[in-house]
């Protein structure tokens, strides 16, 4: 039964071009006060654009009313439960904002002098100080804007590193139970990819990846938990592997979520990691932004961190330029600064207990979701589970039905759907990570709307097929879609005459 | 499904089609009905050079993209133009039209025969 959701009248709204009416303003400029320029003449006729086409013109309220009719359309964190394995969509506390807000820190100017930054630089300093215990590296980086940008800053040092030691190497391994990025990252950084299988448990195997480290190895990236939601639990050995072969470890930390407080990478043999501030550490994301991926390396990359550096003078904190070794900047000035006030503040609320029983919390709703849902879906692994779980379609394949319908029937019974057909090793996936921040009461429902789900693809398989039916656009044609894009929208005459 | 005799085939579900020492090469229809609807194929230039194992090119569907992999080293004759204006043609004839590359290859042709029969094949999809 659906029961978190019931019909509520929705407006509709056409595009905003279409919106237009000619003469139509939102503003209203004070009379010229001064004597009248021609633009041509002041600046060059090669500086001065014609009208834009077809913009809208319309009143300040029908703006309004544009956008805030849109917005009801969405689905937010803010609205329910929003399971995306490994995106870790957790409550994006309100006191953060409160700080973030803190009019010293808001208005700061990145040009601003040192000693009138000091409060500032102070923040960068906790967090870094604060990320380097959580996972136990000797020092961290804040300039990286995303995981990703984190990625390619670690592979880029890893390089600096293995250049000075006399050869940078020729190829990463990445498991198939790694992020989808971390191959984009190594190309970026000009090594190939070589993938490395996992066993039937999920698991990196240790004697196929001891077969793989020869002397090009740079390095090798692994996710940990990994994509299936299963703990590397050789990770020991594996950074023994590596290591052995004068090769480095990589950690992606978009997991990070199950491990806070209960293991740290650096104890383990990580050589260098990110993390996604904006998953682990609560800072808004998914469309609200932006993002941070920190970084956080052993000692031996230490001389190779994007600079400057923070360091600490006898009047304050100073920035330090003088880093000979470094890969340089990777981000403007010190990083998305508002998103590190966010994450710090979290982390001081929190204190180490709390991060510890936020992590416990987190795996015990990934676990208590997997205990329900497992008389009714195919799980992918038996291992335990950390923070999320992943499933297979393999039952409701055999009605024809596929992830992809689960998810969109999912999206009648009110909830934003889980990740669909990732990771790749494991057939129809369907990826579900909770995170600590739902309660019992949005767990049992999502659970309930899995599980009668699950009973319909029994009973009415053509029910789930043609889901979504609540929505305000039924199903889309996402092969046409792909295959045909239609990326601008064109007035109705110019359209017809594009067709021509 | 079908797998013609004369072609082998590889683990990562490409096949081969040997001709002198010119070689056509695609991916097998157990391999288009996992990936579902096709939406765009990335092929190489002709004149490229492919290393067998190496990839060169992605499958691309609703679902995921696909690296492809060469069955054997050579340089790149024609790729397949069909398949940048109608990529669907990959679901519906993988094993004929739509074929990926031709290549004239570099590799011993003995190697290319111990690639997997029809036969093997078909046993290796059903085990999978």
């Amino acid at each position: 039964m659906i029961n978190k959701v019931s019909k509520h009248i929705v407006q509709n709204e056409p595009l905003i071009f279409e919106r237009t009416s000619p003469g139509k303003r939102g503003y209203q400029l004070p009379e010229l006060d001064v004597p009248p320029v021609d633009p041509v003449q002041a600046l060059g006729a090669k500086n001065v654009r014609s009208e834009i086409e077809d913009f809208p013109e319309v009143s300040e309220f029908e703006v309004l009313r544009h956008f805030s009719r849109l917005s009801t359309w969405n689905y937010a964190i803010d609205l329910g439960l929003y399971p995306l394995g490994s995106c870790t969509m957790k409550y994006n506390p309100r006191v953060n904002e409160v700080v973030a807000r803190t009019e010293g820190l808001a208005w700061a100017h990145p040009y601003q002098p040192e000693h009138l930054s000091q409060g500032a630089m102070q923040v960068i300093a906790a967090l870094e100080h604060a990320l380097g215990e959580i996972t136990g590296m000797d020092a961290v980086t804040l300039q990286p804007a995303a995981g990703a940008h984190g990625e390619f800053t670690g592979i880029l040092m890893i390089r600096a590193l293995l250049e000075s030691r006399g050869g940078a190497r020729s190829k990463i391994l990445v498991p198939d139970s790694a992020h989808g990025t971390n191959p984009a990252t190594a190309m970026m950084v000009g090594y190939s990819v070589e993938n490395i299988k996992s066993n039937d448990r999920g698991v990196v195997d240790l004697e196929v990846l001891a077969r793989a480290v020869t002397d090009d190895v740079a390095a090798l990236m692994i996710t940990n938990p990994n994509t299936v939601g299963v703990f590397e639990e050789n990770i020991r050995k594996i950074c023994g592997i590596l290591h052995d072969k004068g090769a480095l470890v990589y950690m992606d930390g978009a997991n990070m979520n199950a491990l806070v407080g209960v293991a740290r990478p650096g104890d383990f043999g990580v050589d260098v990691m990110h993390l996604n501030l904006h998953k682990t550490f609560s800072t808004p994301h998914g469309g609200g932004g932006p993002g941070a991926g920190a970084v956080a390396v052993a000692q031996v990359l230490t001389p190779f961190l994007p600079g400057p550096r923070l360091r600490r003078a006898a009047n304050g904190w100073t920035w330090n330029y003088d880093c000979p070794q470094s890969i340089g900047r990777v981000r403007a000035f010190y990083g998305n600064f508002g998103v590190l006030i966010r994450a710090l503040a979290y982390i001081l609320a929190h204190g180490g207990n709390g991060l510890r029983q936020a992590t416990l919390d987190a795996l015990l709703n990934a676990n208590y979701l997997r205990t329900l849902l497992e008389p009714h879906y195919q799980i992918a692994y038996e291992a335990p589970s950390m923070h999320e779980c992943v499933f297979s379609d393999d039952r409701q394949a055999k009605k024809g039905v596929r992830t992809g319908d689960i998810a969109k029937r999912l999206i009648d019974y009110g909830f934003h759907p889980y990740t669909v057909s990732f990771p790749l090793i494991v057939r129809g996936a369907l990826m579900i990570e909770p995170t600590e921040t739902e309660s019992k009461l949005e767990l049992d429902q999502f659970a309930g709307a899995m599980i009668s789900i699950a009973k319909e693809v029994e009973d009415n398989p053509e029910l789930v097929l043609k889901a979504p039916h609540s929505t305000r656009t039924p199903r889309v044609d996402e092969v046409t879609a792909a295959r045909k894009p239609v990326v601008r929208w064109r007035p109705a005459a110019a359209a017809s005459q594009a067709a021509d | 499904m079908s797998y013609p005799e004369t072609y082998r085939y590889t683990k990562e579900h490409e096949w081969v089609h040997l001709d002198g020492n010119h070689a056509t090469v695609g991916i097998t229809e157990h391999a288009q009905h996992e990936l579902g609807d096709i939406v765009f194929v990335d092929l190489p230039q002709p004149g490229t050079q492919v290393t067998k194992g190496h990839t060169f090119g992605s499958v691309e569907s609703v679902k995921a993209v696909s690296d492809i992999y060469a069955p054997v080293s050579g340089q790149v004759l024609e790729s397949n133009e069909l398949l940048s204006k109608s990529p669907e043609k990959l679901n519906e004839d993988p094993h004929g039209d739509a074929w990926l590359i031709k290549i004239s290859i570099a590799s011993d042709p003995a190697e290319i025969n111990a690639l997997m029969s029809a036969g093997d094949y078909q046993k290796y999809v059903g085990a999978e």
